[in-house]
């Protein structure tokens, strides 16, 4: 064999060691930690979902009780939006939608919405957002309690022309400086409110598919 | 690299060839994630791990691995350790996991990481390559840390705000504010902040190194020259 070849040869097989050993490594912390993380993953979404509905108000589990809808138009994504549903001896109790805002100053605005059976919210929470850190983050529970102003609203209060920021004839506060994120927030809960009323029952249809626990999110 | 004890191998990942404030090595980690200290702390200790590990593989494999092939295996290593590293995070600090996000992978692309494996492990024993992993890490931790702490201060008057998810519940109480009901000065926490706040602190180390050299003036040349910056992040 003449000696490139042989030295070609050597190189790809100690190459394709390595990438063994590798992968191996990644292959076992994998193997080590896999559960805890599906385990972190749901104990994460429960938290989330514990803010809006507290523990002793369902009985079901609701990170497996969930289904998917679609609506561009009033859910603010083309994906499939998650519907977490909380039962209490098998009756509807309240649901947690996670529509989109997707007018943010800075991109798409992931909320929580959560609701009353008969349309009243219990709250509203932002999942995810890039806003002006000082200026938009003031929707964030962390950095304001402006978030707290939808809880116990509803379609009918105030009427929907007033649901909007002050600033435009609505109800609802903006921020000094900032008033193009919660103008996106306050169009998306009322939008999600429509949704909700126009198909409140589905919402609450069984589970299409038998749902796994591998973790799945929002 | 005419290192002739452990305490200059130490002394130059901390000071004299501190990673991010002499070589400016790893810049994007370190002005993207360090606009409070739990952030930059966090980050610093995955990477110092990442750092270790990687070094002392390279360092033990080091003569088996012909130069052809050195680089790619090198990014193999480190490659790995970053995922088992992530996993683990993921596991066990799932909190800071998410607010680090996209970044304990690229822990990956961070340049000086793979600078000490060519540079420093290639060349020298386990545990001196050990000894300057962890040096060369906690110096980036350190430079990350303080920054962060600048950010936190000026942009948002706390600082160890969010210490429960790197401790856990019970370090809820470390936060402290430094301020009450302090609006926060924006610039600091956007990126510019990190720019100027990194500036700053260039600045005061070059200080404190003049005024040392001046100090020991007769006998001349500082102990260790700095290594001339490389390009990248």
């Amino acid at each position: 064999m003449q000696p490139i070849v042989r030295n070609m040869l050597i190189n790809a097989l100690l190459l394709g060691l390595f990438a063994v050993a590798g992968t191996g490594l990644v292959a076992l912390t994998w193997e080590g930690t896999a559960e805890r993380i599906a385990e972190n993953e749901r104990q994460a979404l429960l938290d989330l979902l514990h803010q809006l509905i507290p523990p002793d108000r369902h009985d079901n589990d609701l990170a497996l009780d969930w289904i998917q809808v679609t609506d561009p138009d009033l859910l603010g994504t083309r994906n499939p939006v998650t519907v977490y549903r909380a039962r209490r001896n098998g009756q509807p109790e309240a649901l947690v939608m996670t529509p989109v805002a997707p007018e943010g100053y800075s991109g798409d605005i992931k909320l929580l919405v959560g609701l009353e059976p008969d349309g009243t919210l219990i709250g509203v929470r932002v999942l995810t957002h890039s806003e002006t850190p000082g200026l938009g983050d003031r929707i964030d529970i962390e950095r304001s309690d402006w978030i707290h102003s939808f809880a116990g609203r509803s379609l009918q209060d105030p009427e929907q022309e007033r649901w909007r920021v002050k600033k435009d004839g609505g109800v609802f506060d903006q921020f000094t400086g900032a008033t193009i994120t919660p103008r996106a927030v306050v169009k998306a809960v009322r939008n999600t409110l429509i949704y909700f009323a126009a198909h409140h029952t589905e919402l609450w249809a069984p589970a299409a598919q038998p749902q796994s626990g591998d973790g799945h999110g929002p | 690299m005419a290192h002739s004890n452990w305490r200059d191998i130490a002394l130059d990942g901390l000071w004299y060839n501190n990673p991010s404030l002499v070589q400016i090595l790893g810049l994007c980690p370190l002005l993207a994630v360090s606009n409070s200290v739990i952030n930059g702390l966090g980050l610093g200790l995955a990477t110092l791990l990442v750092l270790v590990t990687s070094n002392v593989t390279v360092s033990v494999i080091r003569n088996w691995v012909r130069p052809e092939i050195r680089i790619p295996v090198f990014v193999l290593v480190i490659a790995a350790f970053v995922t088992a590293v992530e996993l683990a995070m993921n596991a066990y600090l799932h909190g800071l996991y998410k607010v680090l996000g996209i970044f304990i992978p690229l822990i990956v692309t961070n340049c000086f990481i793979l600078g000490r494996a060519e540079a420093f492990a290639s060349k020298n024993g386990p545990l001196r390559s050990a000894i300057d992993g962890f040096a060369m890490g906690l110096g980036f931790t350190l430079a990350l840390v303080v920054l962060g702490a600048m950010r936190e201060a000026i942009g948002g008057g706390t600082l160890l705000a969010q210490a429960h998810l790197m401790f856990g519940e019970a370090a809820r109480g470390l936060t402290v504010t430094l301020v009450e009901h302090y609006r926060g000065f924006l610039l600091a926490i956007l990126p510019p902040g990190a720019f100027i706040g990194l500036g700053f602190i260039i600045a005061a180390k070059n200080y404190i190194d003049q005024r040392l050299q001046r100090r020991q003036t007769a006998p001349a040349a500082p102990t260790s020259a700095p290594q001339t910056a490389e390009s990248g992040g």
